[in-house]
C-alpha cells in the first residue's frame, strides 16, 4: 500500500494551501508536520531535505519536492485534474498562474501594517473585480460550460474557487456582479470531496493571524 | 504550414527573454512585434487580446497564451524540452522554479535607485554564489550526466545558462568556485542552436540601458515601487 504523503510546513495556509486544496479535491488523504520551531526548521535544511532552504516541502512517491508550482503541476498530472492534451493543460496553466496573481496579492494584505491594510484590501477587490473574475465569468459564458477547461473537472475549478473564497474573506459581496460565478462556487463547493474539506475539522488552515506570522519569521529567522 | 509563434512584448528582455531563449534552443522561428507606446498596449487591451491585460503575449497553434510559466511549459512540452516522463517534468519544474527569486531580482535590478545599483549588484552575487549556483553545481556532480535532467537538452538547462549569463553580467567570475557550472555553461553554449542564439545579430536582446528604462515606464505606466511591491520579491517565500 502507498504511504500517504506527508505535508511540511507552518500550522497555516501561505504556499501549502493549494496544495491542501488539491490533494483535498483529488481525495488523496495525506498527513502534515508541523513546523513550529527554529530547530526543526533547521534540521530539514541540514538533512538535505530542502533544495533552496525553503518550504513547502511534500514527501511523495519516494521524492522530497519543493517549489509549490511544481508540485502543484505533478499532483494535477498525477491525480488526471491537468488536461486531456498540451492544450487543454496549456489553458488550465494559464488560468492557474493568473489565479495565483491574485492569490499572492490577497494573502499579502495579512502581514501589512493596519495603516496600509485597508488600501491594500481595495487594491486586492479592485484587481479582483475588474481584472481576474471577468476572466472567468467569461469563459463561464460558454454553454454548457460547468468547468472550466474542456467541461471537465480540473485543478483550473479546485484553483479558482479558493480563490473565490480567500477574497470573499475580505469582503463577502465580491461576487455580487458575477452570477456565473456564484453558481460555480455553488457548484463546486458541492463536489463531495470538496464539501468535505470545506466542513470544520478538515485539514484546511485559517486564514493568517498574528500567532501565524510571528511563528514564521521565527523559524525562518526572517 | 503552420504559422510562426509570434511574440508581443516591448524591444527588450524582461519576462520575454525566457521564451526567445527557449523557442531559439528547439530551433523554432518566431516573429516579434514590439511595443513601443502606451497606446498600442491599451489597443491590445481593448482588442481583448490578452488574458489579464498583461504582457509577455505569444500568439502560437491558434492561441493567444499569456502568463510566462503557462508559454514556457508549452513550449518544453511541445518540443520536447520538458523530460520523458512526469517525474522528470517535475525534476525540470523544480529546477527552473527555484531559479525563479534570483532571477526576478536581476530582471528587476534596472527598477531600483541608481544609487543602490552597487550594493544591489553585490547582493545578486552573493546569492547566486552562496544559495543558488552551489544547488546546480550538486545537481550536475551527482546526476553525473551532461544535462540537469535524463540525459537531453531539457528547459531546465536552457534556464540556467540564460540565468548564469545574467549574473556573469552583473559580476565576472562568479562561477570561479564551481567547475562543474563552468563545463556545463561552455557546454551547453556550443550546442548549434544555442550558439547561433548567443551571436550577434539573432533575436536575443541585450541588457536593459537608460532609453530602454523610460519606454518601459511610459509603455507601462509605471508608478514608482509599484513594479517592486506587487511583483511578489516582497519576501513572500512562506
Amino acid at each position: 500500500m502507498a504511504e500517504k504523503p506527508r505535508l511540511y510546513y507552518f500550522n497555516g495556509r501561505g504556499r501549502m494551501e493549494s496544495i491542501r486544496w488539491l490533494l483535498a479535491a483529488a481525495g488523496v488523504e495525506f498527513e502534515e508536520v508541523i513546523l513550529e520551531t527554529r530547530e526543526q526548521y533547521l534540521k530539514l535544511v541540514e538533512d538535505g531535505s530542502l533544495l533552496f532552504q525553503q518550504v513547502p516541502l511534500v514527501e511523495i512517491d519516494g521524492m522530497k519536492l519543493t517549489q509549490s508550482r511544481a508540485i502543484l503541476s505533478y499532483l494535477a498530472a498525477k491525480y488526471n485534474l491537468y488536461g486531456k492534451d498540451l492544450k487543454e493543460t496549456a489553458l488550465i496553466n494559464m488560468y492557474t498562474d493568473g489565479i495565483s496573481d491574485l492569490m499572492v496579492l490577497t494573502m499579502g494584505c495579512y502581514s501589512k501594517p493596519p495603516e496600509e491594510k485597508e488600501k491594500e484590501i481595495k487594491f486586492i477587490l479592485e484587481k479582483a473585480k475588474n481584472r481576474y473574475f471577468p476572466v472567468f465569468e467569461k469563459v463561464l459564458k460558454n454553454p454548457g460550460q460547468d468547468y472550466l477547461v474542456g467541461n471537465k473537472f480540473s485543478w483550473a475549478d479546485i484553483h479558482l474557487l479558493e480563490v473565490i473564497l480567500m477574497v470573499e474573506e475580505l469582503c463577502a459581496t465580491v461576487l455580487s456582479e458575477f452570477p456565473l460565478l456564484q453558481a460555480f462556487k455553488t457548484r463546486i463547493s458541492n463536489i463531495p470531496t470538496i464539501k468535505k474539506f470545506l466542513q470544520p475539522g478538515s485539514q484546511r488552515k485559517p486564514p493568517p493571524d498574528d500567532h501565524y506570522l510571528t511563528t514564521v519569521r521565527k523559524v525562518l529567522a526572517s | 504550414m503552420a504559422a510562426k509563434p509570434k511574440l508581443y512584448y516591448f524591444d527588450g528582455r524582461g519576462r520575454m527573454e525566457s521564451v526567445r531563449w527557449l523557442l531559439a534552443a528547439a530551433g523554432v522561428e518566431y516573429e516579434e512585434e514590439f511595443l513601443e507606446t502606451a497606446e498600442e498596449l491599451q489597443n491590445l487591451i481593448k482588442g481583448g487580446k490578452l488574458l489579464y491585460e498583461q504582457l509577455p503575449m505569444v500568439e502560437i497553434d491558434g492561441m493567444k497564451m499569456v502568463q510566462t510559466r503557462a508559454i514556457l511549459r508549452y513550449i518544453a512540452a511541445k518540443y520536447n524540452l520538458y523530460g520523458k516522463d512526469l517525474k522528470e517534468q517535475l525534476l525540470i519544474d523544480m529546477y527552473v522554479e527555484g531559479m525563479r527569486d534570483l532571477y526576478d531580482i536581476i530582471m528587476l535590478l534596472p527598477f531600483a535607485l541608481p544609487e543602490d545599483q552597487e550594493k544591489n549588484l553585490s547582493i545578486v552575487a552573493e546569492k547566486a554564489t552562496q544559495r543558488f549556483f552551489p544547488v546546480y553545481e550538486k545537481a550536475l556532480r551527482d546526476h553525473g550526466e551532461n544535462y540537469l535532467v535524463g540525459n537531453q537538452l531539457s528547459w531546465a538547462d536552457v534556464h540556467l545558462l540564460e540565468l548564469i549569463l545574467m549574473v556573469e553580467e552583473c559580476k565576472s567570475g562568479v562561477l570561479s568556485a564551481f567547475p562543474k557550472l563552468q563545463e556545463f555553461k561552455s557546454r551547453v553554449s556550443k550546442l548549434p542552436r544555442i550558439q547561433k542564439f548567443l551571436q550577434p545579430g539573432s533575436q536575443r536582446k541585450p541588457p536593459m540601458d537608460d532609453a530602454g528604462l523610460e519606454a518601459i515606464k511610459k509603455i507601462f505606466n509605471l508608478e514608482k515601487g509599484l513594479l517592486v511591491k506587487h511583483s511578489g520579491l516582497v519576501l513572500y517565500d512562506f
